[in-house]
């Protein structure tokens, strides 16, 4: 179990414990975290999971695949620290892992 | 004006479930046509996973979204299905009586087509493209910002900002080019998905000057009275540019709106269309909902699901085309009767 703090785009925080293989946006669907959509269900075809990592966990969550990439080309106000939590597998060296959900996902 | 077409049943969505039902369909002597505001058949399986292997069909292990929707399509061959690809269903109308129904079904291209029964197999509901979240985008939307291009003469002479990194972005780039005053192309990084020849042609335009290439989003945009006169560009390094354009076309690709469907008198249920599950059949008798569309107690949204309520309500359509007829349960493998209507007795 690894704990992950959603912070949505008012600036409420939800804490809730992923479980090691789960991805952070399966933990967020599951916890009912607001501002994920994940219409696809993961198969990385919708970019409404998206969000953005804590400058300080940027390193240790890494950089999108390609695939990735070109779906997050779909997605509304990019950053460098966007991701697609449909794409990050929690382990335990995410314990602690902050995210923040933007206002807007389709 | 186009004629009127009469036929049996039309199909509203020929995503993988409209396809299927054809097949069900046709052996039961009923023919079909399909109205689908996508440009291909297949529905999700072909516009959002082409390549993405499914595991949950039965008898394939594996097969892709394109790869099932290619077996459908050949599925339903030998019963002609007539395919009404690029219109989006408008309209809706009864014209029989509850023993004897009958539709007008209407598109957006003007085609009428005439029917005893009608089958909804829209899926999530029609693909649109996304639009961007800029502040204020719809009051310039078809005036000065247009999410396809249907004439293109329209943005002869006209300053036009192309956002996205796609094959629709680079294709509408290069094709506008010639045309336009000017085309500026705008996506977040520099790294495109479009065909690299087209890639390729559109670096040789802004290395010759003809046009140009920026990085970053749009985050609001200038202008009065629906006319376009600027958009704000912000850039990852937190600066800005101000790009003078008074046509802007955003490719961000597509999402499912339920769609003019909300009009057709239906009961809704949050947006979905609640059948029996015996014949799959609308409060209005004659109208018919099968796959990611319908509702009732235990729906389970998988393709699986679809087929099994496309045979069911092929059942009671045909009631409907041949009130006089009997329908005796017959198996593809031994009834040559069915072997007949599939080409190969
Ligand atoms: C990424 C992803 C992975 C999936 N994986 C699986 C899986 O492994 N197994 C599984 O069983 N399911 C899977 N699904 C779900 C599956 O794709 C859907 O259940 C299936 O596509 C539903 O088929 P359908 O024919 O009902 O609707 P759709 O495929 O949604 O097709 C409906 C069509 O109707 C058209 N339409 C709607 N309204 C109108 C209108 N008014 N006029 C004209 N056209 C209209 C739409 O444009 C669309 O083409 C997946 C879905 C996604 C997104
Ligand atoms: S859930 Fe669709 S891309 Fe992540």
């Amino acid at each position: 179990m690894a704990q992950i703090s959603f912070i949505d785009s008012s600036g409420q925080t939800r804490t809730v414990g992923g479980e090691d293989g789960a991805t952070v946006m399966e933990t967020a669907i599951r916890n009912g975290i607001p501002e994920i959509e994940a219409e696809c269900g993961g198969a990385c075809a919708c970019a409404t999971c998206h969000v953005y990592v804590d400058p300080a966990w940027a390193e240790k969550v890494g950089k999108p695949q390609p695939m990735e990439e070109d779906m997050l080309d779909f997605a509304w106000e990019v950053q460098p620290n966007s991701r697609l939590s449909c794409q990050i597998k929690v382990t335990p060296d995410l314990d602690g892992l902050i995210v923040r959900t933007p206002a807007r996902q389709g | 004006m186009t004629e009127t077409i009469n036929t049996d049943v039309v199909i509203v969505g020929a995503g993988p479930v409209g396809l299927f039902a054809v097949f069900e369909l046709g052996l039961l002597d009923i023919r079909c046509h399909l109205v689908d505001i996508l440009s291909k058949p297949g529905g999700q399986c072909s516009e959002l996973y082409p390549e993405k292997p499914i595991y949950d069909i039965p008898g394939f292990p594996l097969v892709t979204g394109q790869g099932l929707v290619d077996n459908l399509m050949e599925q339903c061959k030998p019963f002609h299905p007539v395919f009404h690809h690029g219109e989006m269903v408008e309209r809706l109308e009864t014209i029989g009586t509850a023993e004897h129904p009958g539709f007008r079904v209407t598109t957006d291209g003007g085609q009428t087509i005439e029917c005893k029964a009608v089958l909804i197999a829209a899926g999530g509901g029609s693909f649109q493209p996304k639009k961007p979240p800029i502040p204020g985008v719809d009051a310039y939307e078809g005036h000065s910002v247009f999410y396809a291009v249907r004439k293109m003469e329209a943005f002869a002479g006209t300053r036009v900002l192309i956002v996205g990194g796609g094959d629709s972005a680079l294709d509408w780039t290069l094709n506008l080019q010639p045309i336009a005053e000017r085309v500026t192309l705008l996506h977040r990084r520099d790294a495109f998905r479009a065909a690299p020849h087209s890639v390729n042609s559109m670096r040789e335009l802004v290395a010759s000057g003809s046009m140009d290439l920026l990085l970053g989003q749009v985050t609001a945009l200038e202008g009065a009275d629906g006319h376009l006169e600027a958009a704000v560009v912000k850039h990852d390094d937190g600066t800005s540019t101000r790009v003078v354009c008074n046509r802007m076309l955003p490719f961000f690709g597509l999402t499912m709106k339920l769609g003019p469907i909300a009009g057709w008198g239906l009961n809704l249920h949050e947006n979905l269309v609640p059948v029996d599950t015996e014949k799959f059949e609308t409060s209005t008798p004659g109208i018919f909902a099968i796959g990611d569309i319908n509702t009732y107690p235990g729906k389970l949204k998988l393709i699986l699901s679809g087929f099994h309520e496309g045979a069911l309500a092929a059942q009671k359509i045909h009631r409907y085309v041949y009130p006089d007829k009997r329908l005796t349960f017959q198996y593809t493998t031994s009834s040559t009767n069915l072997q007949k209507k599939l080409g190969v007795a």
